[in-house]
């Protein structure tokens, strides 16, 4: 798994079509053993990149999505109170020490995403999802497991990493990213793929998709890209889409205008848009597809 | 004398790798002064590409770099321009490139397609809102008079330019202080009232009720940790702003003096961070300090180049998640306006809310025309008048929703 055409080679066996420069991004990522942070739009196939890269690799794929107010109880580990509880019950009477350390041990440990990630023995890929989410602290935390690989619980003691996991980030750009964390990740950034590729993304994804059908419906959906929308469809817009057309035995979209305009819904998510695409925009944009 | 041996004796190899070292502590230099934030670490992980093979390649060697030292989507796009130049002795190919306003022409983003059409309809429907000054306005000074700025009632209508003699001034500068100290009074309340413990803790409580036989007899109430609003002024003091900086000056001290967290800064063609000036007990001392300051140095107001400044040395200390940037300004900017409505724009994805005050804005028959603030508008959360004493009021509902 050295150079980046086996890297495409094997993200496109496994049903994403890579550009090239993300398949220096994931050799480098072995190289260095840096995390890599992804950037774009919404609904460009940041998340896909892990998924593809877990199936890769052939192994988990962990994944923690981050949200306003995500803390260390939820992203780390947590004990199981209630077994805690229970056992203290059952141990009424004995020692308060013993009892303690019975009960903060790891039996009644829950590990979550990033300890999880850590402990395995085969270094699994770490998803952290929408980090821009997360609160400056989280991040702040973050970046100092980023670097150490080790998390230090008070009742338990240090655990050390037994892999380094393959780290990926993505964000939305909701919120600025601290230097810091920048700097310590590889950046990629995703953006729309182009027809070509859009095209081979459809064959990839969507079952009885023709290669002209693909085609055709990724310059529609450049097309409409180009168009002022509010809502700029995604990739996985367009599969929805190509996918519909499929299931409404469609081979080529100048045969079925009228179900082209109908199915339009796959692409357009808020109403302003519905109101812009009108039948007449609808047309002018399939007439410019050849 | 690289490569024309079969086998470089080892001197000429050393004399290679240094060569090579050199020039990337050349490269990286170039990327430094182009706001590329690469640290020893970067070089170093370099320097392991280039002797890892990477090098034998331009092409690779680039696209590797490029991941290497990108830390966010402006340096991605400019990266390549640069590396060419560099390295390929390539022209870049407009200095406008580098400096990314192509941007949105090259990569219409979401956005920037937004913007654009609310330009056109000159509607402002993303942009947050306050009531004007109508029925509802009123009633709020009507809440203004009971916490006792009751001086400030048959003034709260008067534009401050239009205040002449000095007594009225400073009954309007004291009731700019008042209205700092309600506004303080009011945030705070309201933080106290969500502060109530919201879930258990269990952790906590396990811990704590292990001597009970795990009896779970005291409860620990987990709190939201809350991080008080903080306010960041940015007050135009150009020529064109003079009626109004005094008045803002006394404002912004009060609001210094009151909020835990604030910070202020003036700005005519340079920048200056002035609230250490600010903290100054004594309000008129205090101003006086500033009255240098707020001199302008030259003619004219850069604001583009002021806030570029700013989000260069100052915004990473002093914006958190939960900060409000307020901007005072008239927006007639001297210099580049382009410059103005890109910072503008790194600003807003830094702060929680951008809000700008423009004193012309409560005049008559004003409307946005000024390139400056035609520039920044699309990227401001709120944009309001601020000439009138009730105007500033109309502002501490809007900030306590935040």
């Amino acid at each position: 798994m050295k150079n980046r055409e086996e890297i495409a080679e094997r993200l496109a066996a496994s049903g994403y079509i890579a550009d090239a420069e993300l398949a220096t991004a994931i050799s480098l990522m072995n190289l260095l053993k840096r995390p890599l942070l992804l950037e774009g739009e919404a609904g460009v196939g940041k998340t896909e990149v892990a998924k593809a890269l877990a199936s890769v690799y052939a192994t988990e794929l962990i994944r923690l999505q981050c949200y306003e107010g995500l803390d260390q109880s939820a992203a780390l580990y947590e004990w199981n109170y209630q077994r805690q509880l229970l056992s203290i019950q059952a141990h009424r009477g004995e020692d308060a020490d013993r009892v303690e350390d019975h009960i903060f041990s790891e039996k009644y440990l829950l590990e979550r995403p990033l300890l999880a990630a850590i402990r395995r023995e085969q270094p699994p890929v770490l998803l952290i999802d929408e980090i821009d989410r997360a609160d400056d602290e989280f991040e702040a935390f973050l970046l100092e497991l980023l670097s150490d690989f080790q998390v230090s619980i008070p009742e338990l003691g240090t655990v050390k990493a037994t892999a380094i996991p393959h780290v990926v980030l993505t964000s939305n750009g909701t919120r600025e990213l601290s230097d810091a964390l920048r700097r310590r990740c590889l950046y990629h950034y995703v953006d729309y793929p182009d027809v070509d590729r859009e095209a081979r993304i459809i064959m990839a994804r969507v079952n009885g998709a023709g290669a002209s059908l693909a085609l055709q419906v990724a310059r529609m959906v450049e097309s409409i890209r180009k168009e002022e929308l509010r809502k700029v469809p995604g990739v996985a817009e367009t599969l929805d889409w190509a996918a519909a057309l499929v299931g409404l035995d469609i081979g080529n979209l100048h045969d079925a205008s009228e179900q082209v305009f109908e199915t339009m819904m796959c692409l357009l998510k808020t109403q302003e848009d519905k109101v812009r695409m009108t039948r007449e925009v609808t047309a002018r944009l399939l007439g410019k597809v050849a | 004398m690289s490569c024309c041996g079969p086998v470089p004796t080892r001197d000429e190899m050393d004399e290679v790798s240094r060569l090579v070292t050199a020039k990337l502590a050349a490269f990286l230099r170039t990327l430094r002064d182009n706001g590329f934030a690469v640290g020893l670490a970067e070089g170093q992980d370099a320097a392991a590409l280039m002797t890892a093979g990477y090098a034998k390649r331009p092409g690779l060697l680039r696209s590797a770099l490029k991941h290497l030292f990108s830390a966010r989507k402006s340096d991605w796009e400019k990266f390549d321009g640069l590396f060419d130049a560099f390295w390929l002795g390539k022209r870049v190919r407009s200095r406008s490139i580098a400096t990314g306003s192509a941007k949105a022409a090259n990569n219409p983003s979401l956005k920037s397609f937004q913007n654009a059409a609310e330009r056109q309809a000159g509607s402002d429907a993303a942009t947050d809102q306050i009531p004007s000054a109508d029925g509802s306005d009123s009633e709020r000074s009507g809440e203004g008079r009971m916490e006792g700025a009751s001086r400030a009632d048959n003034m709260a209508e008067v534009d401050f330019r239009k205040l002449a003699d000095p007594e009225q001034v400073e009954q309007a500068h004291q009731a700019a202080a008042d209205l700092a100290r309600i506004m303080r009074a009011r945030l705070t309340r309201r933080d106290l009232a969500r502060r109530r413990g919201y879930r258990l803790d269990l952790r906590r409580t396990i811990h704590r009720n292990i001597s009970h036989g795990g009896v779970p007899i005291s409860l620990v109430n987990r709190r939201r940790k809350d991080k008080p609003l903080r306010l960041v002024v940015l007050l135009d003091a150009s020529g064109s702003m003079s009626m109004y900086t005094g008045v803002f000056l006394r404002f912004i001290h009060g609001v210094l003096d009151e909020f835990r967290e604030a910070e202020a800064f003036l700005f005519h063609t340079r920048l200056a961070h002035v609230s250490d000036a600010m903290k100054e007990r004594d309000a008129s001392r205090a101003l006086d300090r500033l009255s240098v300051m707020a001199q302008g140095a030259g003619g004219g107001t850069k604001i583009g180049e002021s806030l570029q400044t700013f989000n260069r040395w100052h915004a990473a200390r002093v914006i958190h998640s939960r900060t409000c940037v307020i901007v005072v300004s008239d927006g007639y900017e001297t210099g580049d306006a382009a410059l103005l409505g890109r910072e503008i724009a790194a600003l807003a994805r830094r702060c929680r809310r951008i809000v700008w005050l423009n004193p012309m804005a409560g005049w008559q028959g004003y409307a946005p025309e000024a390139a400056g603030i035609k520039a920044a508008l699309p990227h401001v959360d709120l944009y309001a008048p601020a000439n009138t004493l009730q105007s500033l009021t109309a502002l501490e509902p809007y900030l306590a929703r935040l």
